[in-house]
This record gives C-alpha cells, structure tokens and sequence, in this order.
C-alpha cells in the first residue's frame, strides 16, 4: 500500500469564514446547484446577496443545508416538510439546552 | 466477509412485499435516522438499514441478492466466486441524478462485493457541482473532550481513501492525518482541511475534508454554547452567612465569594471562564444545598437549636394559595 508524502494541512476553523458561494455549499454538502436554490426559494437557508451568482451563505447554514438534503433524500420528504421538521429540530435543540441549564443531563 | 441478512435488518420476511420493506425501512429511519434520532449507536444502525433498503428497493438488486441469499446463511462467510453475478445488469443510479447516492464506501464490503462501490466515479465524471469540479468533499465527526476545548489538542483522523486502480476497480486506502484542534471550539463546529476530502480526477483539485465537532458529556460541568455551567453544593452556614469557597472549572480550581444570604438554585458567574474565545464565555456556579446529617446526639442538637432561633419560620407558607 502506498503511503503519500504528509503535506502540510491546511486547516480552517469553518466559523471564522466569512460564507460560502452557491458553489462551494453544492460541493460541501455533495448538492446540486438546484437543491440549494430550491432550499433558498423554501426560506431554508438565507444567503445574502440578490442573486445565486453573488449569494454568500453564513458558515452555519453548512449544517443547515447537510441536515436538510439528507432528510429529503432518506425520507424523501418535500422542501417543506424539510422546513418544519427543521424548525422543530431547532425546537427541540433549544428546549434541550434549557434543561441542561437547569442542571438535567 | 460475512452475508448480510438485509431482510433481518428491515424487520422484514424474506417474502416481503415492495410495500412492506418501504414501510419497515420509513419506521426504521425514523428510529434511526441520525439527524433525528437519540439512540446511541443511531449512525451504524441507519446505515444497516439503508444499506438494506439500497440493495431491497431495487428488483434486479433484490432478485440478485436472493440467489445468493439461498446458499448463505446469515453470518457465515461469504465469498463470492469470480464472475458470480454475470447474468445480473445493473442499470442507473437510481432514477436520476437529483439525488446524490450515497457515498461510496457507506456501503459494506459485502454490499460493495455484490453491487461494485462504482457510484461516486459516476459522480464525478458526471461533475454536478458546476463552477467547482475536482474530488467531493468528505465529512467526519471527532468527539473531544471539555478540557480539549480549554487547552486544544492533537487528534489523529483515519482516512479512507478510495484509490482506482487501471481496471477501474475501488479499494480503500487507509490514511493518517495529524490534526490540531484550536482552543475554544464549539461543538457543531466544523473544521475544514482543503485538499483532503476525495482526490480530483486529471487535473481537477482534490475535495476538502470537513470534520464537525462533538463534545463528549462531562460528568461535572454542562456546556451551553460559550457558558459552562456547574452545580456548587454549599453548607446551609455558608450560604447564609457568606464564605470563601474553592471551585472547580474546567482550568483549574478558582476562589469563590459566596454573598451572605445565598439562596440554592442562585447562579454566580464568573465572567470570562467558560469557553475561551473572543469572547470568551461564562462559567456558571449554581448555588446547591447541602444538608449535613443528623448522625449523633451533638449533630441533632444543633438542628433543634436551629429550630429554637427560628419559631416563626414557615417554609411552606409559598404552597398556599
């Protein structure tokens, strides 16, 4: 078995990114140009910018956009059966947290 | 190699009907999906069940495991003889390209021996990604520890790498990368390592490798975003008279004033303790009660005393309405 070289790794904190372009998210998360811009049109995800070409999607919405194409492909769910069952997800999230506040594991 | 019992993994008789392996695998994704579930091993458990589903949904898939699923019984070895599916074509990828498949080396070597682990060539040579190109990007979680997100730390992340040799056949590769990770990460936090996701085809780049962060559950401290926060169990003659008590933080044991007349359940923060960063978060001490025992004569005669200084007291009273 070959072993290659080690190259110097560059690595990247994600957050401390400024955003992604439509392209680099396709490619991050393994989607087509029309997935993501269909994820856009639902509300699921809020670049700024008018139009795909200059569209920037803040780091977070890297976990956003993974999350939502895997549950329409594994349930073959529609976009927005997608957005709510995000919104509930984040309800959940949040409400976990509150009873990590007050002290429940 | 050991066969796989994909109807076992549905739920399912090996009679079932298309209908009822859907229904089994929709319940079981539900159950196990890991963007939704809670179940600890949710991840392994989904990636059985689709991998079931892949092979079970698709008639020429199905028709072909079930020749083989007659002379193999569930977990003995399986070796395929050479050339054994030959009188099998499979067609596609599915029913177009809008759906990404899954990732080639998801599926197990059985699965892979049987139905090829050719799907992300096709991907890439097909390049749906546009104004990009190259090798797709991989993703992977590393779980840390609390003390890692205080200090950093040096994890080393194992690689599969798919390698194409000139038949065009797949194997995996295992690589080794040293990574550090930065102080002050946050769980849900993605790091990226550019050129270590799937190498590019010809002159293509290679894609990224984004590697998300978990945290391991402490057994003292709970973190919520940037804010740690602790339980600080305190003597009743401490919280109400004040005292200078040691705390533990995640770096260290630390000084704390607690003010006189302290109630359970008041939080004392100290600014700046928690997550490092800019900023950096807060470390919370919620104040808890701690009530010594009444084990002998001297002990007990201190409750009544306490009873004796406080006829009045009524701690009840807020129950009535």
């Amino acid at each position: 078995m070959e072993q290659p070289a080690p190259a110097p790794l560059q690595l990247v904190l994600v957050d401390t990114e400024p955003s992604f372009t439509l392209g680099a998210l396709c490619r991050a998360c393994a989607s087509e140009r029309g997935t993501l811009i269909a994820l856009v049109e639902e509300g699921i995800l809020a670049p700024a910018g008018a139009d795909p070409e200059s569209w920037r999607f803040p780091a977070p919405e890297l976990r956003t956009a993974r999350t939502a194409t895997r549950l329409a492909r594994d349930f073959e769910m529609d976009l927005g059966t997608v957005a709510l069952v995000l919104d509930l997800l984040a309800r959940i999230e949040g409400l976990e947290a509150r009873l990590r506040r007050a002290g429940h594991r | 190699m050991d066969f796989k019992d994909y109807y076992a993994a549905l739920q399912v008789e090996p009679g079932a009907s298309d209908e009822a392996i859907k229904r089994s695998f929709r319940k079981l994704a539900r159950k196990y999906h890991p963007d939704v579930s809670k179940e600890p091993d949710a991840e392994a458990r989904f990636k059985d069940v689709a991998e079931a589903y892949k092979a079970l949904k698709d008639p020429e898939k199905r028709a072909a495991y079930d020749a083989v699923a007659q002379r193999y019984r569930n977990g003995e070895r399986f070796d395929p003889p050479p050339g054994w599916d030959s009188g099998f074509e499979f067609r596609g990828r599915g029913n177009g390209a809008a759906r990404p498949d899954f990732h080639a080396d998801d599926v197990s070597d059985f699965f892979a021996s049987l139905f090829g682990r050719a799907q992300r060539g096709a991907r890439a040579q097909h390049d749906p990604f546009g104004d990009t190109g190259g090798g797709a990007d991989r993703h992977a979680k590393i779980t840390i520890d609390l003390a890692d997100v205080y200090h950093g730390a040096k994890r080393t992340v194992t690689l599969q790498v798919p390698h194409t040799d000139s038949q065009g056949h797949v194997t995996l590769h295992e690589r080794q990368l040293e990574i550090d990770i930065p102080r002050g990460i946050r769980a849900g936090q993605n790091l990226r390592l550019a050129g270590q996701g799937d190498p590019g085809t010809g002159q293509r780049t290679a894609g990224d490798l984004y590697l998300e962060i978990a945290l391991r559950p402490h057994p003292v401290f709970r973190v919520d975003g940037r804010d740690v926060y602790l339980d600080l169990p305190v003597a009743p003659w401490e919280a109400a008279l004040g005292a200078e008590v040691t705390a533990p933080t995640p770096d260290g044991p630390v000084q704390l004033r607690v003010p006189p007349g302290s109630t359970p359940g008041r939080s004392l923060r100290l600014k700046g303790r928690g997550v490092p960063g800019t900023p950096a978060g807060d470390l919370y001490a919620r104040l808890a009660l701690a009530l010594p025992a009444a084990d002998s004569e001297p002990t007990k005669e201190a409750y009544a005393a306490l009873a004796r200084a406080f006829p009045g007291f009524a701690p009840r009273d807020a129950l009535e309405s």
